[in-house]
């Protein structure tokens, strides 16, 4: 190869020049025109963006600080996040008003996630940056005053937040009030929430006294200020759909003390069934805890926790319905019943709830001993048979729920038995465990799942239209 | 005696450019360019603003976008008040036709720098100088801080003093020639084999930053005098001749140190690894002497110490503070809520300031020609400088030549410059890996672009190989017509 440097005349013994093949690059079709007819072809396209890497300027400067101020974040290294966003700040000083978030915002999300987690960082600190954010951006006011007095709840400091609260309230400023109309709703509605904390202080204090023996009329006065307040603050916001749980609670627990029964129904009905507001359990909830405390006939708490159901089968209160439902004397009650309970211990966190077991079993045994409704079973059974003796039933479930709770072995082992028969491994082992620890209901288990034996085979059985031979 | 070079030079500009009022102050604030040979002076360099006294005319690159709608409607309105502009005719000069390209701008003060640098033959490159004025060492951002107080900016000024990016190599190369031209300048001084400049020197130079043997630059001497790079002729600037290349000093020798690498290595990701192995071979048996040169050894070494600069490099760009404690602002209007907007920067940074720890920005430190250094007191072995190239040689009628028997030329054919600016376009997929790293190192000490060695490289390999070449294309062209 060198001796090509060396010397010009050797072409013939100096080696092939190799034009890397598989990196052979296809000339410029400029070039190729001498050789053919001139061709107007379009040039390539220009080398994009790689020309421009090199040239830093301010706003690729600050977006590179931007991103690693995101990585940094995203480790929780609030260090060197906090370095980087001190070189950040300057970009505050240039213009990004078509940027669609722009530098402020940016500082103060960032500002907000540093000092709220940095170590060194203090209350003070972190209230004085608010501040300054705060003036920042017009646009953003309410918002900011919102999520600080967010963060001083969540530290403790409800005095503070109520005094910011009440300074975001009578905030004006031409038409950017009415345009966050929204926020400022949230502010009177949360104004309204430590009101209620305040009045449910005061009832404290009062109802203290009252057992003491003494009644001070000063703090009685001040807690139907509270009320007043609270009440109508929080009227106001739950009457806008949403979801909007605890501000309904306080309210209703206002107006339940004040003994204003009709308004509080009103309000839960609303919120339960009016279906402008997003579907939300908890509403039938709350509905049903009120109902009960008002003694409503069964009727209407059924009917109160229908809709749970149907929203979240394995809510918790489906035992209570299902308690309610195999009471009840109408036929389709008990059916529902069934289904209820079935449907809730679908779920994994019923697996060990030796509740719900009992209540099922309760109704398998309930129905098995009057032979009537073995189709209802079975019509429940039909859809499960397939894969709940693995997920509830199998041998290794057996030997831990015998060793951890017996009478949750005991329930299983009977709609075991019932269900699959007195074959069935779950069955076996446990019956087999209980007689041996002579545990007499046990035996007395053992004995009815015997004599009901063939009850398995005829709700396993094929369905009506099965197509096997 | 550069004091009168780049007074000459500004004199002549004015004159050129037919703007009779040069508002200079008195002479004796024109200090020295003390630009020299040893770099610790050039931190002491307050002297580079007393030139831009007289440039109270220049204008910058308007990255200020909105910025800008709001000069040019204050303009419009006020064309002969003063108000809106600290300096006399700022709106004026900002309104001027658009197709004089070579009004002042502040990259163009480098430019001015870098002409006089090469009149005096200064051992400094435009990529060290342009690499200077990014670290600091020479006041270029926010250089009105240092200006006198009489001096007031504001309003249009701004555009013109506020530099919003930093200067790009081909820029600022590119600027230099079309002012030498404008300003119709003689012949430069030459530049001799003894010169800084001259490729040898700077192959040297290049090939210690990067760690390579010191044998190599045997070869790198004998590509230039092949190719002719070496010339007095070639290398001195000779302003508005047209057909002459320009020349870009540092960007060519470090070319000739790539093509030198592909002559002796391959480079196509196979080769140079079984040489290296090779090599790895003999050094067992080798017992007199240096140690072989080993490719593996020194791509690890350095790859590793690239990416820890490069790394630091792309922080402190990100970390790079651009605004100054002298804020700007348009008019008086406007000047509260400037101030405004300042303190709350300070007070802001000060906060976050005290929770990034105990990050203290340490005293600048000198400016130093070299980036990446390598010591051979270092007994871990990662200097490479006094390795020996046996490793890859081989002996043939009696002289070293290179065991690599092949080539691969980058490109066949050259583009036309003037077409699209480059003469071969470069992607990263198209080469192999270790060519790309290659490029990545040089273009990290130059701080320019792969693209643009890339070019350098072909068009030295096209010298290189010129006679090949031309005998393929007639042996193909003879085909063709025998065919037709």
């Amino acid at each position: 190869m060198d001796s090509f440097l060396e010397e010009e005349e050797e072409d013939e013994e100096a080696p092939t020049v190799v034009v890397a093949g598989k990196r052979r690059r296809r000339s410029h079709p400029a070039a190729q025109a001498a050789l053919q007819p001139p061709l107007h072809l379009p040039f390539p396209p220009p080398q994009p963006v790689s020309s421009n890497e090199h040239k830093l300027n301010f706003k690729k400067s600050k977006e590179a600080c931007l991103s690693y101020i995101q990585d940094a974040l995203l480790q929780k290294q609030w260090k060197r996040a906090a370095e980087f966003l001190t070189c950040y700040v300057e970009s505050l000083e240039k213009d990004y008003s078509r940027e669609h978030i722009g530098p402020s915002e940016m500082i103060w999300r960032i500002g907000t996630e540093i000092l709220w987690h940095h170590s060194q960082s203090s209350m003070k600190e972190f209230n004085c940056f608010m501040e300054q954010m705060k003036t920042l951006g017009v646009k953003r006011y309410l918002k900011v005053c919102l999520e600080h007095v967010f963060h001083l709840l969540c530290n403790g400091q409800i005095d503070e937040a109520y005094q910011n609260l009440s300074l975001a309230e009578s905030w004006r400023f031409g038409e950017q009030t009415a345009i966050q109309d929204k926020e400022m709703k949230l502010i009177q509605a949360y104004r309204g929430l430590l009101d209620y904390y305040s009045w449910s202080k005061q009832k404290n204090i009062l109802l203290e006294q009252g057992e003491d023996g003494f009644s001070d009329l000063a703090v009685e006065q001040e807690m139907h200020g509270y009320f007043r307040k609270a009440a109508v603050n929080l009227k106001e916001i739950i009457k806008i759909p949403g979801v909007w749980d605890i501000f309904v609670k306080c309210y209703v627990d206002l107006l339940e003390f004040y003994g204003d029964h009709n308004e509080a129904r009103q309000v839960l009905n609303e919120y339960a069934y009016n279906s402008k507001f997003p579907a939300n359990p908890n509403a039938h909830v709350y509905l049903y805890q009120f109902l009960k405390r008002q003694r409503e006939p069964k009727k209407s708490l059924i009917s109160a926790l229908k809709i749970l159901h149907d929203i979240v089968p394995s809510h918790e209160l489906m035992i209570d319905f299902n308690t309610m439902l195999q009471k009840s004397k109408k036929r389709k009650k008990r059916r529902l019943g069934l289904e209820v309970i079935f449907a809730a211990l679908d779920y994994a966190g019923w697996k060990e709830n030796a509740k719900a077991w009992s209540c099922l079993a309760r109704q398998v045994k309930q129905i098995v001993v009057s032979d009537k409704h073995l189709d209802w079973i079975k019509q429940e059974w039909n859809s499960r048979k397939d894969w709940w003796p693995a997920f509830h039933f199998s041998r290794y479930l057996a030997k831990r729920n015998w060793q951890e709770d017996k009478s949750l072995s005991y329930e299983k082992a009977l709609v075991a038995g019932i269900l699959l028969g007195k074959g069935c491994k779950y069955f076996k082992y446990v019956s087999h465990q209980g007689c041996k620890a002579q545990l007499k209901r046990f035996r007395m288990l053992k004995k009815f799942v015997n004599r009901h034996n063939l009850v398995y085979l005829k709700i396993s059985g094929p369905p009506d239209s099965s197509v096997q031979p | 005696m550069k004091d009168e070079i780049l007074c000459n030079f500004w004199r002549c500009y004015l004159q050129k450019s037919k703007q009779a009022y040069c508002k200079r102050p008195a002479p004796e604030t024109v200090k020295t360019l003390s630009v020299c040979e040893s770099s610790t002076d050039v931190d002491s360099d307050p002297e580079r603003p007393s030139l831009l006294h007289l440039l109270s005319l220049s204008e910058s690159e308007g990255d200020l976008q909105t910025d800008c709608s709001f000069a040019s409607s204050v303009s419009k309105v006020s064309e002969s008040t003063s108000v809106y502009s600290g300096s006399v005719d700022g709106s004026l000069y900002l309104m001027k036709n658009q197709k004089e390209k070579l009004r002042m701008t502040m990259p163009m003060t480098l430019s001015f720098c870098y002409m006089a640098l090469l009149w005096v033959r200064e051992p400094i490159t435009l990529s060290e100088l342009l690499r200077y004025v990014v670290e600091g060492h020479i006041p270029y951002l926010n250089v009105f801080q240092h200006f006198p107080e009489k001096m007031k900016l504001c309003g249009l000024d701004l555009k013109i003093f506020c530099v919003e990016s930093w200067p790009v190599y081909e820029e600022v190369f590119d600027q230099m020639h079309e002012l030498a031209a404008f300003l119709d300048l003689p012949r430069f001084p030459d530049i001799t084999e003894s010169c800084f400049l001259h490729p040898d020197m700077l192959c040297m130079k290049y090939l210690m930053e990067a760690n390579l043997p010191d044998e190599l630059h045997i070869w790198t001497c004998r590509v230039v005098k092949k190719i002719g790079i070496g010339e007095v002729d070639f290398l001195t600037l000779v302003p508005g001749n047209k057909s002459t290349r320009k020349v870009k000093y540092d960007v060519l020798a470090v070319a000739v140190i790539v093509v030198v690498l592909k002559l002796l290595f391959l480079l196509d990701d196979h080769y140079e690894w079984l040489l290296s192995e090779y090599a790895e071979e003999r050094n067992k048996n080798n017992t007199e002497g240096g140690p072989y040169f080993e490719f593996k050894k020194w791509y690890e070494v350095v790859k590793h110490s690239l990416d820890v600069k490069q790394k630091k490099l792309d922080e402190e760009r990100a970390k790079y503070l651009w605004r100054c404690e002298k804020p700007l602002f348009y008019s008086v209007k406007n000047k509260s809520k400037v101030l405004k907007r300042r303190q709350m920067v300070v007070n802001l940074q000060n906060q976050f300031g005290k929770l990034s720890g105990s990050v203290q920005c340490a005293e600048k430190p000198n400016p130093s020609s070299f980036q990446l250094s390598w010591s051979e007191k270092n007994t871990d072995g990662s200097c490479f400088h006094g390795h020996s190239l046996k490793g890859v040689l081989q002996e043939k009628r009696g002289l070293l030549t290179a065991m690599n028997p092949d080539y691969w030329l980058c490109t066949v054919k050259l583009c036309n410059e003037k077409l699209c600016g480059h003469l071969a376009h470069y992607k990263e997929v198209e080469f192999p890996q270790s060519y790309h790293f290659v490029l990545g190192l040089f273009s990290f000490l130059l701080r320019v672009q792969p693209s643009y060695i890339h070019d350098e490289v072909c068009m030295i390999e096209h010298k290189l190989f010129n006679k090949k070449l031309y005998k393929k294309l007639k042996y193909n062209t003879v085909l063709r017509s025998k065919k037709d």
